[in-house]
């Protein structure tokens, strides 16, 4: 088997808690290419966001690995660059200051002050989030502060992107719009990119391969779905594409016929 | 477009020169507006304070008319007082010295008690806050010594130190370390795990964690417990220096009250409530400076 740029293996994740042992994972592989965009969707309660936080290393798996780049890991670290669901930004910072932060921190060492300022200032405009660079979180709008968000994790050159639902707390235009700037963002950086959702349209527009998670207790991988779409992807054009629609069909008959939430189960 | 700017152009010039006249009173209602608009505002919001504090002077100087009125009318008080009033810089000899000099050595031991426990309060607080051990070793003591009431102190320090000046500092201290302490902790406990989760992602270091994350999100905590603590000292050094003796505020009213000199102690808790007023005031507009930002999230 050659060797992947980030492979988890056989991950298995236990909760315990006052003496009752709940499964959430059960022998969750994958192996993902440097520059790939994996989507993983399935329903709320699969794990999905646990299995991001193992890859984070925020959480830790009760058995199996997370290697990325031939290392282990095992603590969180700015190679692995999460983009939360409810942006995180710190509300005493500005925009600016908020990407400052993580430059400082990660580049410390190798850049001077004068690199750092304008590697920070480089992200902002990435996001087109130069203009707000000394507003602070709570003056711009929720689309906004993700795309901080996202400028910050982008900013640590991470060796891949994690991003946890980063477009559910949004409208639906804001959503598109953002989605848009994600791919372009991937197209110029070719990041290797793990992405959390729940939105079927979301997955098969963004990804190279759709990750499908069964239900818990004891979620695992139900099947991978490779989108064959050419990139650059246009949101109207795949509104009419045979591949997309068929693509869409399979992840929709995934989690509505095949693995239908019970709500019961819970 | 071009229709309507063609038509403006040849009406402006004739236009301009009454303008300069035009402006003048278009200038004078503006301001005519604006400082009734001022004064409006002044008199809503100072109008019902006045009003209450007219009907309560009136009613004090009704009720202790009386020649015989153990207590003072506020004619009697100004009378009686005059010297105090109109000197509060008096220099003199030992105690005898003008309001604003009794009031300035209570604030500097209020500072010095203040500032101590407000470093070790701070610093207590953010043990007990993010370690659970640290909590359940420290939390009970803490809670049982801060219903000890200030004064109580004063013996056992006066004990500690033999003397009375910093004893009054440490009565300070103990009486406003608890709240700060308590709320303190409560701000540490209550950092959300997202900024915890980007602390980790970035791997701050325990410093950078304490003086970026830590101390940022639970300031308007830590602003709480210094509110309430400044209040708390405030009320501790006039017991204290009614007991310790020597120039202050406290020994002050304690002073006038074996002299009867009734009037004195009134001015006395007027300053004490205007200079207590203020310090409360003083840390709050501190703590919105600092704290801006955190409380919208």
């Amino acid at each position: 088997m050659p060797k992947s740029y980030l492979s988890l293996e056989l991950i298995d994740k236990t909760f315990e808690r006052g003496g009752t042992r709940s499964e959430v994972l059960k022998q969750v592989s994958l192996a993902v290419d440097k520059g790939e965009f994996i989507s993983i969707i399935g329903h709320s309660g699969c794990g999905k966001s646990t299995l991001l936080n193992i890859v984070a290393g925020l959480t830790q798996a009760t058995s199996g690995v997370v290697l990325l780049d031939g290392q282990v890991v095992d603590e969180p670290g700015p190679d692995r660059a999460v983009v939360f669901q409810n942006h995180s930004l710190l509300p005493w910072l500005t925009v600016y200051e908020n990407v400052r932060l993580a430059v400082d921190k990660v580049f410390s060492a190798t850049r001077t002050r004068g690199e750092r300022h304008e590697w920070t200032m480089r992200n902002l405009e990435l996001v087109q989030m130069a203009h707000a660079a000394d507003k602070r979180p709570s003056e711009v709008s929720g689309g906004m502060k993700q795309r901080v968000g996202i400028a910050r994790s982008l900013a640590m050159e991470p060796k891949v992107l994690l991003l946890d639902e980063p477009f559910g707390a949004l409208d639906a235009l804001t959503r598109a719009h953002l989605q848009d700037q994600v791919m372009q963002i991937h197209a110029t950086l070719g990041n290797t990119v793990l992405m959390i959702t729940h939105d079927v349209d979301e997955a098969v527009m963004l990804s190279d391969r759709i990750v499908m998670m069964t239900n818990g207790p004891s979620a695992r991988i139900g099947e991978i779905l490779a989108v064959p779409l050419a990139r650059p992807r246009r949101r109207i054009e795949l509104a009419s594409d045979r591949t997309y629609l068929k693509c869409r069909e399979a992840v929709l008959k995934f989690l509505y016929a095949r693995h239908r939430f019970v709500e019961a189960a819970e | 477009m071009s229709a309507t700017n063609l038509k403006l152009k040849p009406q402006a010039p004739p236009q301009s020169p009454p303008q300069v006249i035009a402006l003048e009173p278009a200038a004078r209602p503006r301001l005519d507006s604006r400082l009734p608009r001022f004064a409006t505002q002044t008199v809503t919001n100072l109008l019902p304070l006045l009003v209450t504090l007219t009907f309560f002077t009136l009613a004090w100087q009704l009720i202790c008319a009386s020649p015989d009125s153990s207590l003072p009318a506020p004619t009697r008080v100004l009378e009686e007082s005059w010297e105090l009033i109109a000197h509060p810089f008096y220099i003199g000899q030992g105690v005898d010295q003008g309001l604003f000099w009794h009031v300035f050595a209570s604030l500097q031991r209020v500072a010095l008690g203040y500032a101590m426990a407000a470093a070790v309060g701070v610093a207590l607080g953010t043990l007990v806050g993010q370690s659970e051990l640290a909590m359940r070793g420290l939390d009970p003591i803490f809670q049982v010594l801060r219903t000890v009431p200030p004064l109580a102190w004063l013996p056992l320090s006066l004990a500690a130190f033999q003397d009375g000046n910093p004893s009054a500092i440490f009565v300070i201290f103990i009486t406003a370390i608890w709240p700060i302490i308590i709320n303190t902790a409560v701000g540490i406990r209550n950092i959300p795990q997202d900024y915890q989760n980007v602390a980790r992602v970035l791997r701050l270091n325990g410093f950078e964690y304490f003086a970026k994350i830590m101390l940022p999100a639970a300031a308007p905590y830590i602003f709480t417990g210094l509110r309430i603590g400044i209040g708390l000292s405030w009320l501790a050094i006039v017991a204290a220096e009614m007991l310790i003796g020597g120039v202050g505020i406290g020994f002050f009213i304690w002073d006038a009250w074996n002299s009867s000199l009734i009037s004195d102690i009134i001015v006395a808790l007027i300053y004490v409530g205007i200079v207590g007023f203020l310090l409360d005031r003083i840390i709050a507009l501190i703590g919105r400076a600092v704290a801006r930002g955190t409380a919208n999230a």
